[in-house]
């Protein structure tokens, strides 16, 4: 597939913002559990703030797929058949209750707030499955076809969206940034030994379409000598991204060391330090963008068998 | 039994001379899924949008190569995958025909029923900035005011081989249901379950005659 940037950041930059409120969530309800405060009304501010942020500007990324934009509204229509509809659902959702959550603790109504951040806690991780549904359940597209996908996104978004907890918390509530970095580690370890598992599996897949039944021919020595036009089609376009095999490899190095090793080995030596964190969310994210991006290029859809060569 | 039209392409007789390809373009570049954009058509990358395309494919090794034309357009599965995911309900089928539609006022150009099509039967308008394939030329297969044999689709009338037969496949009686039984029409990529309703016609094997030996 031909990575759509647009795509890109909107899962990278929802993903990051559902794992930060995730983050600043599991705390609340633990001090709620435990009757203590652990957070701080500014922590919580900043926090909703900013992951509201992150899920705003990925929404707005997300329009940039979008070749009719001004009806975007129609996309809610088919959520009885459609991940995407659905997830055109969740999002929003997900946004007002985040939102409700903020106000209610900024207005020190604890007990409301909770209530509005269960919710939300419901629609942030309906909106994890809606997200990584649109791409798994597209069964000829073996590469995303895997549970692993659900898993990939979810750990993923929640390990940069903790690392964004610990950033924020050094900077506006410093007995949390080092349970929070810990944390971080520890889930970001989970989403990379996950995404890992997910690099060798797709390594190993066996295309079940060839250009035998591309055609219906049954000969094993195949070969396209035309497909129909000279200068390139939609077909051409979006199902390959035309680069050179030495960038796809490039990627994938990148995303292996930037999602997980360098912000690791940041958030272990400098756990308190505001700047070393927010540099480290900062690489983390990088790292995603090229993990996505990977995990488009790497996707052979089966229509790529009928455009093999132009003449 | 309910009605499905479709396209069956016997291989034995397609020559790869793009008839259908323009036949299908000229007609559906005005009409109800016009018009059908070109980006720079006469410049040095021409592209456009096409609903049908014929491809040609070598088998084979030299010497003993057959040269496959493969003419290639919406197969109107008769379980689409690319319906249930459009998230807006532009993407459908009819129920009376079976053919797979796309209703171009409610798109919203997000591509993903393209990527949910194995066949890269879809494709973008890169003007209208909505998506669209092979309608069948349902604009032209019921319209009364046209002459009865001129109430198929654009291809068929343009082909001058009579490659491409037009009926209803789920009717035993008629004609491409007949082809299909009785020369083994078979569908693409059937490892994923989609039921196309459109059939192709293997190539028999025909071995030449040598004129110096006979």
């Amino acid at each position: 597939m031909n990575p759509p940037w647009s795509v890109i950041f909107f899962t990278t930059l929802i993903g990051a913002g559902q794992g930060l409120f995730v983050a600043l969530f599991a705390v609340d309800a633990w001090s709620a559990f435990q009757g203590r405060v652990l957070l701080t009304q500014e922590f919580v501010a900043v926090s909703t703030g900013a992951a509201l942020i992150l899920v705003g500007a990925g929404l707005c990324a997300s329009f940039f797929h979008l070749g009719r934009p001004g009806r975007a509204w129609r996309a809610a229509a088919m959520w009885r058949t459609s991940w995407l509809s659905r997830e055109v659902i969740a999002l929003p959702v997900f946004m007002v209750l985040l939102a409700a959550y903020g106000v209610l603790h900024w207005f020190g109504r604890p007990r409301p707030a909770l209530a509005a951040g269960a919710l939300a806690i419901v629609a942030c991780l309906a909106l994890f499955l809606c997200t990584a549904m649109i791409y798994a359940c597209l069964k000829f597209l073996q590469e995303w076809h895997t549970p692993l996908t659900l898993a990939n996104f979810t750990a993923l978004g929640c390990a940069s969206g903790l690392t964004a907890a610990a950033a924020l918390a050094s900077w506006c509530a410093p007995t949390l940034s080092y349970s929070y970095a810990a944390a971080a580690l520890a889930v970001g370890a989970l989403a990379y030994l996950l995404r890992i598992t997910a690099l060798a599996r797709n390594a190993r897949l066996r295309p079940k379409s060839t250009l035998e039944t591309a055609i219906g021919v049954k000969n094993p020595k195949i070969r396209q000598i035309a497909q129909g036009a000279m200068g390139g089609s939609f077909n051409t376009r979006e199902f390959f991204h035309g680069r050179p095999r030495e960038v796809v490899r490039a990627a994938r190095w990148i995303l292996l060391v930037l999602i997980f090793p360098v912000p690791a080995v940041l958030m272990i030596f400098r756990p308190t330090s505001a700047t070393v964190l927010f540099v480290a969310f900062v690489i983390q994210y990088l790292g995603l963008l090229a993990e996505r991006w990977y995990f488009f290029a790497e996707a052979k859809h089966p229509q790529n068998l009928y455009y093999q060569a132009i003449s | 039994m309910t009605k499905q039209l479709a396209l069956v392409i016997d291989l034995n007789v397609c020559v790869g001379c793009h008839a259908c390809v323009t036949s299908c373009k000229e007609w559906n570049d005005g009409g109800t899924a016009g018009p059908l954009s070109d980006q720079n058509p006469y410049g040095k990358d021409p592209s456009g949008t096409f609903f049908n395309r014929v491809q040609t494919f070598e088998v084979g090794v030299f010497p003993d190569t057959d040269t496959v034309h493969f003419p290639k357009s919406c197969l109107h599965c008769e379980d689409p995958p690319c319906v249930p995911v459009c998230p807006t309900g532009a993407s459908y089928k009819r129920a009376e025909d079976g053919i797979v539609l796309v209703d171009y006022d409610k798109c919203i150009g997000c591509n993903y029923c393209s990527w949910a099509c194995p066949y890269g039967a879809r494709e973008i308008d890169e003007k209208q900035k909505v998506m669209k394939k092979c309608t069948l030329c349902v604009d032209r297969i019921y319209d009364e005011l046209l002459p009865p044999q001129d109430r198929r689709p654009a291809c068929v009338m343009a082909c001058p081989t009579n490659a491409r037969l037009f009926g209803d496949v789920h009717d035993p009686d008629s004609d491409v249901s007949k082809a299909m039984r009785e020369r083994g029409g078979y569908a693409l990529m059937p490892e994923w379950e989609t039921k196309p309703a459109n059939h192709y016609l293997p190539r028999k094997i025909v071995k030449s005659v040598d004129p110096d030996r006979t």
